[in-house]
């Protein structure tokens, strides 16, 4: 347990905020997965054929490439497309996006994909009456979008979202390999201090299994409150 | 993008293809054995098995194969009466390790699987089956296998889709499958889009192959 201490002596500190730092990863990949999905999600439920093929194309693509791949892709290519717009500004130094950003965007893309099949799939869910019914009472757009069809979607999608929630939370694990310090990362560099793999490596599964565990206990009590009336 | 850069790495690319092939399918093959295995402990009305199976899975699909892999292949090394016994033989081989890795981590996700496919299975039917004096193996390969087959089949298509993805993490410890060679390809010519196209590429390929083949299997079944 000595390995374990906080401070100088141990691992503790290191790993209580390499778990922090997961948690942020992975927040911050969802909501940009989330953001995506929203504009995919609605890109394939348009009437519009190019606007479904770009939609598909997205899903497809990234539920059916390696997530290392991708990580690859931004972690070697993502400086590179920075650089190119910022000389297209005139801007003709090196510019270095860091770890965290890498991170967030590609499991981002990623998490994306997934969302925008839930949030496709939850409004299509919902009753067709809904929406001629809003119409017929004079509601705008926006107002039963945010009203009327969001929250229902939500309620829909949530165990879903979830799911979705538990993939990209095991995926930030991935993005060790750009050497962004979260829980696997840091195993990695105290097990190779300490020559005590096994003990790092099997630490870092009970956090993981902690932060699952946690994550499934707050989405039950979320999906308990949102089918209330149902 | 470049044309020619990316037929002159095709050929390597594609020979990595070989590898990760094969560790998709032998991980699948191991895998349907580990996940009978264990969903049939899950429905065997034994608490204690029950248990074991549940805390099984749990354990395997709340944390990152990433971990798993990590545990098996650097971890176990340091255990000192496996690395004098014969289990050395297997555990100091990357090879070996990625494909015990991934066989108990897709085992966990199909036992799941396949026990939610058996308990769909119509209990009308297993009692006709009874009625009809069938004993209790021919009940079972005769009546509920086909049918929890034919039930698995969607979910199990998925989870051989993400099979092929996981076994890129085979690149994590120095295994040359298609997304090693690919990094490996990246981090020297530093053309990161053109590699990911062509490597992408082969992924969605057997990506849709899989897609198709349990879209035909699912037809071939289909009792409707």
């Amino acid at each position: 347990m000595g390995l374990l201490a906080y401070g100088d002596t141990g691992w503790g500190d290191e790993l209580f905020f390499a778990t922090l730092m997961t948690i942020a990863v992975a927040l911050a990949a969802i909501f940009i997965g989330f953001f995506l999905a929203a504009i995919f999600a609605s890109f394939k439920l348009s009437k519009n054929k190019i606007l479904n093929l770009i939609g598909s194309f997205y899903t497809t693509v990234f539920r059916g490439v390696p997530e290392l791949l991708v990580i690859y892709l931004f972690f070697f290519g993502g400086s590179g497309a920075v650089m190119y717009v910022a000389k297209i500004f005139g801007y003709e130094g090196y510019i270095e996006v860091n770890a965290f950003l890498t991170g967030a965007f590609s499991i981002g893309i990623i998490s994306g994909a997934y969302s925008t099949e839930v949030f496709r799939g939850a409004v299509q869910s919902i009753d067709k009456g809904q929406f001629e019914a809003s119409e017929v009472l004079g509601f705008k757009k926006k107002i039963y979008y945010y009203k009327i069809i969001i929250p229902q979607m939500l309620r829909l999608a949530l165990p879903n979202i979830s799911n979705v929630w538990q993939i990209t939370l095991k995926d930030t694990s991935l993005i060790s390999v750009t050497g962004l310090v979260e829980i696997m990362r840091q195993s990695y560099i105290a097990a190779g201090y300490t020559r005590d793999p096994l003990f790092f490596y099997s630490f870092a599964a009970v956090l993981y299994l902690f932060l699952t565990f946690l994550s499934m206990k707050m989405f039950n009590k979320l999906e308990k409150n949102y089918s209330k009336g149902f | 993008m470049d044309l020619d850069f990316m037929l002159e790495h095709l050929p390597r690319l594609l020979k990595a293809t070989k590898l990760t092939i094969q560790l998709t399918l032998l991980s699948l093959f191991f895998g349907i054995f580990v996940g009978v295995f264990f969903a049939a402990l899950r429905t065997s009305g034994n608490k204690i098995l029950y248990y074991i199976s549940y805390y099984y899975s749990y354990i395997l699909r709340g944390t990152p194969l990433l971990v798993q892999i990590f545990i098996i292949y650097f971890g176990l090394g340091q255990v000192e009466w496996i690395r004098e016994s014969f289990l050395w033989i297997i555990l100091k081989e990357p090879y070996s390790c990625a494909i015990i890795a991934f066989t108990l981590n897709t085992g966990a996700y199909s036992s799941e699987i396949f026990r939610s496919a058996f308990e769909t299975v119509n209990k009308g039917l297993v009692e006709a089956a009874k009625g009809l004096g069938l004993n209790k193996i021919n009940t079972f390969f005769k009546i509920k296998l086909p049918i929890a087959i034919r039930q698995s089949l969607p979910a199990y298509g998925n989870e051989m889709i993400l099979m092929l993805k996981g076994t890129s993490l085979a690149s994590t410890v120095t295994l040359l499958d298609l997304t090693g060679v690919a990094k490996h390809i990246i981090s020297t010519t530093f053309r990161p889009v053109e590699v990911f196209i062509v490597a992408g590429s082969i992924y969605l390929i057997m990506t849709f192959i899989i897609h198709n083949f349990i879209k035909f299997l699912e037809k071939k079944y289909n009792y409707n």
